[in-house]
């Protein structure tokens, strides 16, 4: 089996949980792997995060370059590409970053690609077997992967269970000196941070999500009855913000809000896995979908199947006759 | 500007529940209703805007088959001015490496400043526009999420990173850029866009024509297979409430009050 590297992200340095869960990918291709860790950035930040991933890996291969201090995925592949053995394995989180660098750098190596991994189903031989979801979670496919010139992956994160980080560190070995000066066609600029909109969806115990099945902005007055009835907020998934039926910062996901609410109310919400990952702190979740098949019935506490431009204003009546009666 | 958009025909997720069929091998595509890629919409729409601005012209292409002349046609009435389909036996079976080797061919035939992709396909990777750029040596960025042109073949993009926050980047043309859905708002295409744009000639190109050895794609140079499909099995799914909606209300806000949501 060839070398297992995975290239770690991390900011202040911190290293992002994903380091762990890539661990566990790794040791999940090959039980008997001791995957070496690359991480590349510059300055005391790099030096902590390398010192911060106890004894994951058991070699941590450490780029400082500073023309590194911002990971531009465009100048990372370039360093890896000089760092690199021939016929590795390297496994990438699925996120902006992963998605940025690692179609690239696979034909860089000229190594097999599969993205967003959630798990291995088998090695044998030069063969991986890996799973993945397609059409939003609506369906599994197993993919076979020839990985005998090497392989470039990247993880969903959330797929694997961080294995227990124990005690100790891995040994860090310095490469910056194989990397030299980098540049490429893409250059960062700075970062503008979300604006914070007219309601603070983080700090509401119940949410009322909208997703597609609220079908038009004349329809999200149900939800907003619903939550102002209930003493909610409403939230969204992504289209209803591309559709431009609410503000970015209503937004719950990898690419919007992460929410700690007690109730979360999924209501047209199909439940892809970038929408899921904003929900944290386990509330209680109730979903209301007129797809049986929706993939947000298999992680929902309760789920109910109907239409809700149709349950919602009657869920809406019930809470407000409720209210009614226990103001007398 | 030339901008060229890569765009792909896919099942639409929004009008279809998604199946296996009987064998397990495949989704049930018979009653499947398909509709153009929706990141590649607005990739198509963000290349209308700016050539509305600055001129040029945009083309549409994809690698595919017949069917898939109704998306090409889709995107013309939209306002591309071209379309391309990259049809061949030979690319049947090619994994993302084949597809964006077949692309690299096309692209390597015209002359195009800008080449725009959709962020992802609904049973796609994420990785066509990634790869064809680094077959081009071309600088590349995904999940672009706003563009503006610069003076002295440079844009001004952002990309989404977490958290909605924007990473601002400077890019050199030629460059590769996939592009996230809610960049702009794509205009509607209506039944008289499509027919006025019905009998507009497509032409389409094979290996011969774009110089692409049999060997480099389709199924034998796929190092990446999908082997089968299953749907996952629910684990602790959902309890499904199955009374009337009258039944279902009543349980729905007894459990909000006992989790504390009703105070």
């Amino acid at each position: 089996m060839a070398r297992i590297f995975a290239y770690i992200m991390h900011k202040g340095g911190i290293v992002d949980d994903s380091a762990f869960e890539l661990a566990a990918s790794a040791r999940k291709i090959d039980a008997a792997a001791s995957p070496t860790a690359i991480l590349s950035g510059w300055g005391a930040d790099l030096d902590s995060a390398c010192n911060n991933l106890g004894a994951s890996y058991s070699e941590i291969w450490k780029i400082a370059n500073e023309d590194l201090s911002y990971p531009n995925a465009e100048l990372v592949r370039k360093a890896l590409q000089k760092v690199l053995p021939g016929n590795s394995i390297v496994l990438i989180a699925h996120e902006h970053f992963g998605i940025d660098l690692a179609p690239g750098l696979s034909v860089k190596m000229n190594s097999a690609f599969v993205s967003d991994v959630l798990d291995v189903a088998a090695v044998v031989g030069a063969e991986l077997k890996v799973v993945r979801q397609e059409f939003g979670g609506q369906v599994s496919t197993h993919v076979r992967c020839d990985i005998s010139s090497g392989a470039v992956l990247t993880i969903r994160p959330g797929a694997f269970r961080a294995t227990e980080t124990t005690a100790g560190r891995g040994i860090v070995v310095d490469k910056s000196g194989e990397v030299g000066s980098l540049a490429a066609g893409r250059r960062y600029l700075g970062t503008v941070v979300a604006e914070a909109g007219d309601v603070d969806i983080t700090k509401y115990n119940v949410l009322v999500s909208i997703g597609r099945g609220i079908q038009e902005k004349d329809n999200v007055v149900i939800a907003q009855e619903l939550a102002d009835a209930m003493g909610a907020a409403v939230s969204c998934s992504r289209p209803v913000v591309d559709a431009k039926w609410m503000e970015k910062s209503r937004q719950v996901g990898s690419s919007g809000k992460t929410v700690k609410p007690k109730v979360y109310l999924a209501c047209g919400i199909s439940g892809a896995f970038q929408h899921l990952a904003g929900i944290k702190g386990s509330p209680y979740l109730i979903a209301i979908n007129k797809n049986p098949k929706a993939p947000i019935f298999q992680v929902a506490d309760v789920g109910i199947v109907d239409d809700i431009l149709e349950f919602l204003p009657e869920l809406t009546n019930k809470v407000r006759e409720m209210r009614n009666a226990a103001a007398k | 500007m030339e901008i060229l958009v890569c765009i792909r025909r896919v099942p639409d997720t929004s009008e279809n529940e998604i199946e296996l069929n009987s064998a397990g091998n495949d989704i049930e595509r018979d009653a499947l209703v398909y509709s153009i890629n929706e990141p590649d919409n607005y990739a198509v729409e963000e290349a209308l805007q700016i050539v509305a601005k600055i001129g040029g012209s945009v083309t549409v292409a994809t690698v595919g088959g017949e069917d898939d002349e109704e998306v090409l046609r889709r995107e013309m009435a939209m306002g591309a001015n071209h379309g391309v389909l990259i049809a061949d036996e030979a690319f049947s079976g090619s994994d993302g490496r084949g597809i964006a080797t077949i692309l690299k061919a096309f692209v390597q035939k015209g002359h195009y400043d800008l080449i725009l992709t959709g962020v992802q396909a609904e049973d796609g990777g994420a990785q066509i526009g990634g790869m064809l750029a680094a077959m081009l040596d071309y600088p590349f960025a995904s999940l672009v999420n706003s563009i503006e042109v610069l003076e002295g073949q440079k844009l001004k993009i952002s990309r989404e990173i977490e958290g909605g926050n924007r990473e601002l980047n400077e890019i050199d043309l030629p460059c590769v850029l996939s592009i996230q859905t809610g960049i702009n708002e794509p205009r509607y295409v209506g039944m008289r866009g499509i027919r006025q744009v019905a009998t507009v000639p497509i032409p389409t190109l094979s290996t011969t024509e774009l110089g692409i050895s049999a060997n480099t794609v389709g199924e034998s140079a796929a190092k990446v297979q999908r082997v089968d499909y299953f749907v996952p099995s629910p684990g602790n799914g959902a309890e499904i409430l199955h009374g009337s909606r009258e039944e279902n209300i009543d349980k729905v806000l007894e459990l909000v009050a006992a989790k504390g949501g009703l105070k």
